[in-house]
């Protein structure tokens, strides 16, 4: 409890991108590119977060990772920026590589910046935002997981998370049409058709490894008779883990991309994908740092636009889905955009017996991936998926109450959640809202 | 180039298409396109075989004329300056481009980006074929091939291709020797000597004979590199450089400790630091610059000269143009969810569903633009919307006296041509 | 020559008042500027309908999740504040100062009800220590300085409470409790004790972060 003992170091841990980084360090360089962080990026907020904090740790409760960690007092928020921040700007920056080490790990691994911990602390202190500061400070010194930079790199190179070349993505594209094309006669995947009332944007993981995700998407666009489009050029990955790694620039570049690529098209709106991550950097993060006070296209996330299917009976469905639900809440849509109640619209519409964890909506748990963090990956698994301990008790306890299946509409979150449910013996299934809507779609007979 | 002034510019309408009669034809149409003359529609179709291929059809000529080829697949249908038609098409697994119902010599794995040279129609095209890359000019393709290749541009005079390529192939999870910089700009297959950890949006030179791209060498240094050598000052972040149309000096907007600037062979030209600026353009002497601007966070402009002008929007800004004079600049702005035109400062009264991009005639006089409301496309010119509604529109053109515009499109099932002779009086 | 009290009561009172009033305004106003400079985005986004709203929720007892998941840290912080600002301003020995000095007054608290709420500041004292000790997650996160500050807000009352009573000492206790109350004065502006001003901003700024963009509740 005194003053400066600080900082208990992690446990050794295997990640190349982290310890070799920490390698090339040198205590100038470190105390440069702090201060060049803290002077020139960041100003009042992070001063008034840093000198606000009273030390309460009304915070925890907050935090999923404190709890699932029994409760460790290193996994309070407020501890995730006393190990970074505060030690920083106390120390003006003069801090030692194995500092920045175990500030990496914690910033990295240890925080899913998914902003549960702001409606917990009197304050509104934004922890994330601050780990979010402690992260930018490492992408600048070149201490980054392995995993991640590497997929920030690919965001550089490619514009798409997974390496996807151009000619790939298109491949990928006609691919899936062709096989929908089994389901609807004539069915397009209309690429870089202008004037189109949706753009449909999608993450790079999607035609790399669930490819199918996009042709129940062109399945389902058609059976709601669409006016719709998709490009066949960089810009249709909406995802983003420049923004977590802190690399501002590139997430500028990919939503610079993604942004023009439906606006030169004269997309009225872009529908994207379930996913959760990719939503916070078109709606919250990305817009925000190219000038735009709120996105220039209207960003519209998959449940809403479900939700807006059924309310207006866009699409009819042959019986509801009839295996019991739960819903998983991901954070970037329901604190990033209030998506919690169209999203339980859309379950009711679709599910015969729709049973809710537990706290659910705003204050519900993160599934412990997100954030980057199932991003850094192999090194970090284990330590990720036993900070999920208290989602798995709350799925756990929605099988109680007869749940078979459990909704996540969002990538990330599949991940996260798949893993959890594996390591925790859960066994449920997993799907996204569109795969159940695709199951139980009411699909016009294909004339043979 | 395009032939502006050998075109019929009667006024009048001139009936290209009846519609009704491809669809009884096909079973499948994709979106029309029309010649730059307006003398022309066509769109890609199934034939009788099932098949993929390209039906066009000319005015006087009263049936539709099908491609005799058809294909597994055919993509990106366009017209070309001079009126010939172009696609991407796939036979077994081997794609290539077709110009007028002529294929392409050589096949590869895949082919896209499909660039047609605005001067005399070249197409060039970025291509893969058992996983190397490399760009192919008019069928003739780059000596070496790469790993990856992005990004490819065509020289103005249509002679060469610029494109990023991976010079050093990087695995996934190398991300140290990533670092060290494994891509550069790759002219005419030929890669500059420097390699960059990140190279973007080359760009030829009016001549053609140089390219500039930006590039970063770390995370933090970002820099505009022509024909391979770097500016001599690094800056946080950079958007696309381009050449002055007189003369070879390049400029950037770029960015410097959260602000950003315009700058000229690495020094600053336009010291007012804004939240934003990109897409700069140069009127055609080369003499002025407009850009993309925003003076604070959330107001976005148009500044010339980086003078912004008076009038900010919430939204969006995009497509400044200049007049072919240099006097005046137009763009489309997005204000409160609706699309709307500004020329010099001044706003068009009318919100749109969705604006495109402004034309000016040749003497400057007036400003007109294809806009959509209420599902259907109309023109505006000076600020009036133009009765006549379309399914479907091409931009406006105007004829090289700027007394006439011409209208391409789709009203009921007829693709028409019309001409109207115009008043030129901006509002 | 003054005498210890006259000191303490006249140019030491002066001189905190003066420091507590010049320092907060000092430091509000170079955190607006750094924020007109460096974080200009968030005044974008500052709507004061939803800063009120939660605001308003979390001044409400048991008013957010986390505070019903905390009930005896709800209660006692709630207590504790409203008696740390009560008692000070409106005890009877205060306002007659007032009185006195600038023939000026106010409402006042019935002795015996200004009595409890100075325990009740002492007591809350005790727990805030005795959770700074006691609870793995507070201990953590526990500085010299919130020890130092705890006893900058306790001394005053406990004084106070002594002098009142006139236990044993009385007349020094007095002196130090006038003193130990101007230290908080001084204190409020460059310690944490500035968060009773931070507070509507912070909670403010993530109140309309949540209800204007986010459309999500934050309590
Ligand atoms: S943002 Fe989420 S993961 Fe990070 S500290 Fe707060 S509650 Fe924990
Ligand atoms: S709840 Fe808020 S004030 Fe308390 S320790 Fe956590 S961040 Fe700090």
């Amino acid at each position: 409890m005194t003053e400066s003992n600080t900082v208990t170091p992690v446990k050794e841990i295997d990640d190349k991108g982290i310890l070799k980084g920490v390698e090339q360090l040198t205590p100038e360089k470190i105390e440069s590119t702090i201060l060049q962080v803290l002077k020139d990026e960041t100003g009042a907020k992070l001063k008034v977060y840093v000198d606000t904090c009273v030390h309460c740790a009304m915070c925890s409760e907050g935090c999923h990772f404190f709890l699932s960690m029994d409760r460790d007092p290193k996994y309070s928020p407020a501890a995730k920026v006393k190990q970074t921040l505060w030690e920083i700007i106390k120390k003006k920056g003069k801090v030692s590589p194995e500092f920045i080490k175990n500030a990496a790990v914690v910033a990295f691994t240890q925080c899913n910046l998914c902003k549960r911990c702001a409606m917990y602390c009197p304050f509104g202190i934004d922890i994330a935002y601050v780990i979010s500061v402690m992260r930018r400070i490492c992408h600048k010194l070149g201490v980054v997981p392995l995993y991640i930079q590497d997929t920030a790199h690919s965001h550089s190179v490619s514009m798409n998370q997974m390496w996807v070349k151009d000619d790939e993505w298109i491949d990928t594209l006609m691919w899936q049409e062709e096989e929908a094309q089994e389901d609807i006669e004539n069915l397009r995947i209309p690429l870089d058709k202008e004037g189109a009332d949706i753009f449909y944007s999608v993450i790079g993981p999607e035609p790399k490894f669930r490819a199918q995700l996009i042709y129940q998407a062109a399945v389902i666009m058609n059976a709601a008779g669409e006016n719709w489009t998709m490009p066949s050029m960089p810009g249709w990955d909406n995802s983003d883990m420049c923004m977590y790694i802190g690399d501002y620039e590139m997430m500028e570049r990919l939503k610079k991309e993604h942004f023009e690529c439906a606006a030169n098209l004269r997309a009225k709106r872009i529908v994207m994908g379930e996913c959760g991550h990719a939503f916070r950097s078109v709606y919250d993060m990305g817009n925000r740092a190219l000038g735009w006070r709120m996105p220039p296209v209207e960003v519209v996330h998959a449940i809403e636009y479900y939700n807006e299917l059924f309310e207006n009976k866009k699409i009819k469905i042959k019986h509801k889905f009839d295996r019991p639900v739960t819903l998983h809440d991901p954070c970037n849509i329901v604190r990033g955009r209030g998506l919690h109640e169209m999203s339980r619209n859309v379950v009711r519409a679709t599910c015969e017996t729709f049973i809710e964890m537990t706290p659910n909506r705003e204050h519900n748990y993160c599934c412990s991936a997100g954030g980057g963090v199932i991003n850094c990956g192999p090194p970090f698994k284990n330590a990720r998926v036993a900070s999920g301990k208290e989602k798995a008790q709350q799925l756990l306890a929605a099988k109680a109450k007869g749940a078979e299946v459990v909704i996540a509409p969002c990538h990330n979150c599949h991940g996260g959640l798949e893993d959890i449910i594996h390591s925790f013996g859960v066994d449920m299934e997993l799907k996204f809202l569109g795969d159940i809507i695709y199951e139980i779609l009411d699909l016009p007979e294909k004339e043979e | 180039m395009n032939n502006l002034d050998k075109w019929d510019w009667d006024t009048g309408i001139k009936q290209v298409a009846d519609l009704s009669a491809w669809q009884e034809q096909f079973s499948y149409i994709e979106e029309f396109r029309a010649s730059p003359d307006g003398e022309s529609v066509a769109a890609i179709v199934k034939n009788e075989e099932m098949e993929f291929t390209v039906c066009r059809q000319d005015f006087g000529n009263d049936e539709p004329e099908t491609w005799e080829n058809g294909y597994d697949k055919v993509w990106n249908l366009r017209f070309g300056p001079d009126g010939r038609l172009s696609a991407l098409v796939s036979d077994v697994g081997e794609w290539t481009v077709c110009t007028d119902d002529e294929a392409w010599e050589n096949g590869y794995d895949f082919v896209w980006n499909m660039t047609i040279a605005p001067q005399d129609g070249t197409v060039a095209v970025s291509t893969q074929k058992e996983l190397a890359y490399c760009a192919v000019n008019n069928d003739v393709p780059w000596q070496n091939s790469f790993s990856r290749l992005t990004d490819m541009v065509i020289s103005p005079d249509a002679k060469n291709t610029a494109a990023v390529v991976e010079t050093i192939p990087v695995l996934e999870g190398e991300i140290f020797k990533f670092r060290k910089g494994c891509y550069s700009v790759a002219v005419n297959g030929t890669p500059w000597k420097e390699n960059f950890m990140n190279a973007w949006d080359p760009v030829f030179s009016a001549n053609s004979s140089s390219v500039a791209a930006t590039v970063r060498t770390s995370y933090k240094d970002y820099y505009i590199a022509v024909d391979g050598k770097t500016w001599n000052t690094s800056f946080d972040s950079a958007w696309a450089p381009l050449f002055s149309p007189a003369g070879n000096s390049v400029t950037a907007p770029v960015k410097k400790d959260g602000k950003w600037y315009l700058a000229k062979d690495g020094d600053l030209i336009w010291n007012t630091p804004y939240a934003q600026l990109w897409h700069h353009i140069y009127s055609a002497d080369g003499k002025r610059i407009a850009a993309i601007v925003a003076p604070e966070f959330g107001k976005w402009t148009i500044s010339v000269d980086n003078a912004p002008w008076q009038v900010t929007f919430s939204e969006y800004v995009s497509d400044p143009v200049f007049s072919p004079d240099g006097t005046s600049v137009a763009c489309v702005f997005k204000e409160k969810g609706k699309w709307g035109i500004a020329v010099d400062g001044k706003v068009w009264k009318d919100r749109f569903d969705m604006a495109y991009p402004p034309v000016f005639s040749n003497d400057g006089m007036s400003v007109a633009a294809k806009v959509e409301m209420g599902g259907f496309y109309h023109y505006v010119l000076n600020g009036e919307i133009l009765d006549s509604r379309y399914k479907s529109v091409e931009p406006p053109l105007f004829s090289h006296d700027s007394s006439k515009i011409m209208i391409r499109g789709l009203q009921l099932n007829d693709w028409k041509r019309d001409v109207v002779a115009i008043n030129r009086r901006r509002i | 020559m003054y005498s210890h009290y006259e000191f303490v009561t006249g140019p030491f009172a002066w001189m905190a008042f003066l420091i507590f009033i010049f320092g907060s305004i000092y430091r509000f106003y170079s955190l607006y500027k750094l924020a007109r400079k460096k974080d200009g985005a968030v005044f974008e986004y500052m709507d004061l309908k939803f800063a009120l709203r939660s605001i308003g929720h979390w001044l409400t007892p048991f008013g957010s999740r986390s505070m019903k998941l905390n009930p005896s840290m709800t209660v006692v912080t709630f207590l504790f504040h409203i008696s740390l600002f009560l008692v000070p301003i409106f005890v009877f020995g205060h306002v007659v100062l007032w009185k006195e000095n600038f023939d000026i007054s106010w409402f006042t608290l019935p002795n015996i009800v200004a009595d409890i709420m100075t325990l009740i500041v002492i007591c809350s004292c005790a727990f805030f220590l005795w959770r700074r000790i006691k609870l793995p997650e507070v201990r953590y996160l526990t500085t010299v300085g919130d020890y130092v500050i705890l006893l900058i807000v306790a001394a005053p009352f406990i004084t106070g409470f002594w002098a009142y009573h006139q236990f044993p000492g009385f007349a020094a206790i007095t002196i130090i409790h006038i003193i130990s109350g101007e230290i908080m004065l001084i204190a409020i502006p460059f310690t944490k004790l500035f968060h009773m001003f931070t507070f509507p901003f912070t909670r403010g700024y993530i109140g309309s972060e949540f209800g204007g963009i986010r459309m999500a509740k934050d309590w």
